[in-house]
């Protein structure tokens, strides 16, 4: 297995076994030089300015647009939108699409284990439309049943927001099969892939997803840059989300015509080099393939999955079918709560999340208030999970006196 | 590991884990809920106040060991006090716990409450020692 650390000067810097690269991965040095390249040598405001330097910036960021479609095999690149964060594209949906196309006896079909981010929006959308706001749970294995996709999603259903894998579970939900139903019923789907395209290929035109969103720090590049998928369509039919410079065609003083796709959703100037180290960041997972990522993380997983279960003082909170799981492994030191473990985990340099991963509505329907989640990426070692491993026996031996 | 293996000490290990602080107070004349929505810590405390004097309290909730213990030891130390002297403990508590007072002579007021004087070194828990000091200090607003 060849040592990806060497890319990533955090990892080499910080004596860390880093797992939580759910909350965001870190940076290899491709794309901090991409960064650096782009300052160096080409910043300049794109689509502003008539000279040589603003036409090169431009080039540089309509580029990369072409890249992420290609890269997520979408049909046309004005279908991909710059956002700040997967939480942006997902409120431009919500706010642009929602109201226009919900009325009363509507119905939105959310999972059970969405991110705050896909479910709030629609909190707010569904009591301004009067439409009705219903959820997919999961079954004792953490995941959705069939059955049960077949009886939220009917043929009141306009909606349905889904996440590709869970933040919480590592669940791989069934895109093919939930999009493949609510087209039959007639409603259109927006995927969540913030915590899948890190990890595996995301081909748009073969899900079908109306909708994809995802973030850019999850997958190696600069935090502050988000990607909005729409089929061109939708797009073209939806309001404007926010007003402002590049997103116009004429300004009278009472009126306004607006920019085409895919201008008419990034006003203002852009976060361009979030851009760039996107680029930059795919052209690096691209470099590496998915495959070789699936192949290690894949065995990274097994391991941990295999060193955890050993640890009868712990509980894990995962589906036992290994091909519907991605690299987030959730868990609990019986009777101790999650910030204690995830304090004494970082003192021996491992670094965990701890809380409630914005999903509280999930963590109610567990029953539990919170979790420690680690969760991996190809950089991630066999010594990281050890390191993992010995630091929750070192926090049961702390606690286990105590523990009624 | 030192500030930790201080920090999780007996003291606040007992309170924590199995606290006789924690049950319903039947007498009660004031609740108030305490809450840090990143980290789900969730206490309910309620006092009996008679007169000036906090006569009783409770809590009830859950948490980590920082957040549940430093509940109960408040209780320990503020019980039988005037809302006056209450008032300025915790006050002296806040501020040991941002660094702004190392005053010894200030610091013994807090009685128990000193053992959590070592969380100011660890920023991430700052949060959860303060949630039931607080939370106490918006309920005594409601104390005329």
């Amino acid at each position: 297995m060849d040592n990806y650390k060497k890319d990533f000067p955090i990892l080499e810097n910080r004596n860390i076994a880093y797992l939580d690269n759910g909350a965001t991965t870190q940076k290899p040095i491709q794309v901090i030089d991409a960064l650096t390249e782009f300052y160096k040598n080409y910043n300049a405001n794109p689509h502003r300015g008539a000279y040589g330097l603003s036409i090169e910036a431009t080039e540089k960021y309509e580029d990369t647009r072409t890249k992420i479609a290609k890269f997520i095999n979408a049909r046309h690149r004005e279908e991909i939108i710059f956002s700040k964060n997967a939480t942006e594209s997902l409120n431009l949906i919500a706010y642009s699409y929602g109201p226009n196309n919900l009325s009363e006896n509507d119905e939105v079909v959310l999972s059970i284990m969405e991110h705050h981010s896909n479910l709030v929006p629609w909190q707010k959308i569904t009591k301004q439309t009067k439409s009705t706001l219903k959820y997919m749970y999961i079954n004792n294995n953490y995941e959705i049943s069939d059955e049960e996709i077949e009886t939220k999603i009917t043929d009141k259903t306009k909606i349905v927001g889904i996440t590709h894998v869970s933040n919480v579970l590592g669940t791989i939900n069934n895109l093919k099969k939930i999009i493949k139903y609510a087209h039959k019923k007639g409603a259109i789907v927006i995927v969540d892939a913030s915590q899948s395209i890190p990890h595996m290929r995301i081909d748009v035109q073969d899900m079908d997803a109306d909708f994809l969103v995802f973030s850019g720090h999850k997958m190696l590049a600069p935090l502050g840059i988000g990607v909005l998928y729409g089929k061109k369509q939708l797009l073209n039919d939806m309001t404007p989300f926010l007003m402002g410079g590049d997103m116009i065609e004429y300004v009278y003083e009472q009126d306004t015509t607006f920019a085409p796709l895919p201008n008419k959703f990034e006003a203002g100037t852009q976060n361009v080099e979030g851009v760039i180290g996107l680029g930059s960041a795919i052209d690096y997972i691209e470099s590496i393939g998915y495959e070789e990522i699936q192949k290690i993380e894949k065995e990274l997983t097994e391991y941990a999955i295999d060193k955890l279960s050993k640890l009868e003082f712990l509980t894990l909170y995962l589906t036992k079918n290994k091909l519907n799981h991605s690299s987030v492994i959730s868990f609990n030191i019986k009777g101790v709560h999650p910030h204690d473990v995830a304090t004494i985990l970082d003192s021996q340099g491992v670094c965990v999340r701890s809380g409630n991963h914005c999903a509280q509505p999930l963590m109610r329907f567990l029953g539990i208030d919170s979790t420690c989640r680690a969760s991996l990426y190809f950089y991630n070692t066999k010594e990281d999970i050890d390191k993992l491993v010995n630091g929750l026996q070192t926090a049961y031996n702390m606690f286990k006196k105590y523990i009624k | 590991m030192d500030d930790l293996t201080e920090m999780y000490n007996e003291l606040i290990m007992e309170h924590s884990m199995n606290s006789y602080n924690k049950k319903q107070l039947d007498d009660a004349n004031f609740e108030e809920k305490g809450h840090n929505p990143n980290c789900g810590d969730e206490i309910t405390l309620q006092i009996k106040v008679n007169g000036n004097i906090i006569e009783d309290m409770a809590f009830s909730g859950n948490g980590c060991a920082i957040s549940q213990a430093s509940t109960s030891i408040m209780i320990d130390t503020l019980k039988g006090k005037t809302i006056e002297e209450a008032k300025e403990i915790i006050q002296t508590f806040i501020n040991m716990i941002k660094r702004e007072t190392t005053d010894e002579n200030e610091l013994k007021k807090l009685e128990d409450a000193i053992a959590f004087k070592n969380v100011s070194n660890m920023p991430a828990r700052v949060k959860c020692a303060l949630l039931a000091w607080h939370t106490l200090e918006d309920l005594l607003q409601q104390v005329k």
